[in-house]
């Protein structure tokens, strides 16, 4: 028992030769995101106030495809989507955004302000100054990198799935070398609190080209977001891949109806269900277990337990 | 066990007043379409074919609440969404956000194939539909008259709703105590459609269609669009739902059904069973659902479902209450 928390800011081909001033920011964000969320779950805050706030964090932070920073669609744009849930199933999802600073903050209203669970594009902009939410011009998010990010992908004639995809040779070493960091990761959190409530929070810019209105799976319950009485699972790593594995809700569904732990199910579907390069999750079940596996190169993510485990990283632990 | 099987839907929770004239039209729909669908799986055509065929076919007729005869929203206009799962290779789309493509489903089907994506919306769907030449038309073809009254009846029930909490006083209509979304079932008109085949190669697949809540607000998407809520399929089965979206949503109903067969070994009678009786809490929704042996399944725990299906063996039913 106690309270956990993980989190991650992204799963996917993440080069071992990262330079360090494209990985050390991001670590630093991890570690202070963690601190925040530990901070606050100590103060005995709920779960779902914590993943909220953590992910704020995470979307201000222009290293991650989240809030600004967030990838850019075809035209140039951000289009953003984020998705909340609890314990109890309550949910709200938003899609489409482009001038909301806290997509997950919206995301969040929308499921205790609304009778609906999901609102997208202009009706989701709509609610967002019903609301009087942070909204800013859309330049706010664009950042320099992003902007470099999609005119390669251009130029490739790729939709860029948030890490590379396996490509000509040629391409790829191009690309390793010219532009290691070409991959930005969706972000979540996944907490429970000391009373045993858990709660999941994703948010995401989507893939870098998308074609305009497109829709990944972090707003769909059941895909990259899902909680119930048993877990709460955030994910992250090739959308449509996610779509189709229905990856957040089955490993809820492998402890409910085979009687997995936490470690086994999340463990089962990323290195079962899901194909090689294309899943990661973060997981907590109410009992107070953590859990961070993926099935691609790397995955940006920290961790930290009641009883004083915690964990930073990238790639695979040793 | 064996052999090709369909079972279709027109939306789970009807107004146990609906005049018989109007019961007696859905059941010549359902009738229609079902036929089409077999007809279909006669002349050997996979299930994703006809999933598809099917749901067009009731998407363009404006009984039911989906393409042509949609539910409005707050601002008077329609919003479809639809979404397609072929269950080898589990391969989806789907679309929201609607508001001039003729035949949702097929612009999902068409995600599917024809796009790196699997959801796409608003603006950029219908961009998408322009660039890929499928019929639209204006939005207007798709609003009927009768669902302008209904959008009227739906604005005053809810304000009376909400400032007296006592739908007996309201109008004759609202006098209906049956309720699902908060709303009378006469106004509600969840007639979500949708299509579940399994061919006789023993190939799953499903689509689902709809214009979603009366009087929604405009850019909410509901459950038919959700791959693992309203619409799923696999190599195991496939499923289709309607009800209450949220409910859906919140028990990623159509997952669950494959997800109990898979991960505890229960049957498709006994999934669907435990499905709805289990994981809707307080929802009311309804599902139809295949598997690859060519059973077919159905039930709803709110009053009525609009449904049919037939079997390769020769068994037909078209089916309200």
């Amino acid at each position: 028992m106690g309270w956990a928390i993980a989190l991650h800011g992204g799963a996917g081909d993440i080069p071992l030769t990262l330079p360090p001033e494209r990985r050390e920011p991001r670590e630093a964000a991890l570690r202070r995101c963690l601190e925040i969320g530990v901070a606050a779950l100590k103060a005995g805050q709920p779960s779902l106030d914590v993943v909220e706030l953590v992910v704020r964090e995470l979307e201000n932070c222009p290293h991650f495809n989240a809030g600004k920073g967030s990838v850019l669609a075809s035209n140039g744009t951000v289009e953003m989507e984020a998705c909340i849930m609890d314990g109890t199933k309550k949910c709200g999802a938003v899609s489409g955004l482009t001038t909301v600073v806290n997509p997950i903050s919206l995301a969040r209203l929308v499921m205790e302000k609304t009778p609906h669970i999901y609102l997208a594009f202009d009706g989701a902009e709509a609610f967002a100054r019903e609301q009087g939410v942070e909204t800013v011009d859309r330049s706010h998010f664009v950042t320099l990198e992003n902007v470099e990010r999609l005119t390669q992908a251009k130029e490739a004639n790729r939709v860029q799935i948030d890490y590379t995809q396996p490509m000509p040779k040629e391409l790829a070493k191009q690309t390793i070398v010219v532009d290691g960091d070409s991959k930005v990761g969706t972000v979540g959190c996944v907490a429970v609190d000391k009373n045993g409530n858990i709660a999941t929070a994703t948010s995401t810019g989507g893939l870098v080209n998308k074609m305009v209105g497109r829709i990944g799976d972090t707003p769909i319950i059941g895909a990259g977001t899902y909680a119930n009485s048993l877990c709460a699972v955030s994910a992250t790593g090739k959308g449509e891949s996610i779509i189709r594995n229905t990856v957040a809700r089955d490993v809820a569904a492998l402890m409910e109806y085979k009687g997995l732990s936490l470690k086994e199910a999340a463990a089962y579907v990323v290195e079962e269900c899901a194909p090689e390069g294309t899943t990661g999750l973060v997981a907590v079940s109410a009992k107070g277990e953590v859990t961070m596996p993926f099935n691609t190169t790397g995955m940006f993510r920290a961790c930290a337990t009641e009883d004083g485990y915690t964990e930073i990283g990238i790639w695979p632990s040793v | 066990m064996g052999g090709w099987a369909i079972a279709i839907h027109g939306g789970a929770g009807v107004d146990p007043n609906l005049p018989s004239q109007r019961q007696e039209q859905a059941k010549q729909l359902l009738t229609r379409c079902l036929n089409l669908g077999i007809s279909a799986l006669r002349s050997s055509l996979p299930a994703i074919d006809v999933v598809e065929l099917v749901v067009r076919e009731l998407e363009s007729d404006p009984f039911f609440n989906s393409g042509r005869g949609s539910a409005l929203t707050e601002k008077g206009t329609v919003e479809m969404e639809a979404s397609i799962m072929d269950g080898a290779g589990r391969r989806c789309g789907a679309v929201s956000g609607i508001t001039t493509v003729k035949n949702p489903v097929s612009l999902a089907r068409l995600v599917m194939d024809k796009s790196p994506h699997s959801y796409l919306a608003f603006s950029g769907a219908e961009e998408f539909a322009h660039q890929q030449g499928v019929e639209t038309v204006n939005n207007e073809y798709f609003i009927t008259e009768d669902n302008v009254g209904m959008l009227k009846l739906a604005k005053e029930a809810k304000s009376i709703l909400y400032d007296y909490r006592v739908p007996e006083t309201c109008s004759a209509v609202v006098e209906n105590q049956w309720q699902m979304n908060g709303m009378p079932l006469a106004l509600y008109a969840p007639e979500t459609v949708g299509c579940v085949v399994v061919d006789s190669e023993g190939r799953c697949a499903a689509a689902t269609s709809t214009g979603g809540l009366m009087n929604k607000m405009t850019g909410r998407i509901g459950d038919s669009p959700l791959i693992g809520s309203g619409t799923y399929a696999c190599d195991v089965c496939a499923v289709s739902c309607t009800g209450e979206g949220e409910a859906i949503i919140r028990s990623t109903l159509a997952r669950d059904v494959a997800a109990v067969m898979e991960y505890k070994g229960l049957g498709l009678q006994e999934a669907v069973e435990y499905v709805v009786t289990e994981r809707l809490d307080q929802g009311k929704a309804g599902l139809i659902a295949v598997s690859r042996n060519g059973e077919v399944a159905c039930r709803f725990n709110c009053v009525g479902m609009f449904r049919g299906y037939a079997t390769e063996d020769g068994s037909m039913e078209v089916r309200i209450w």
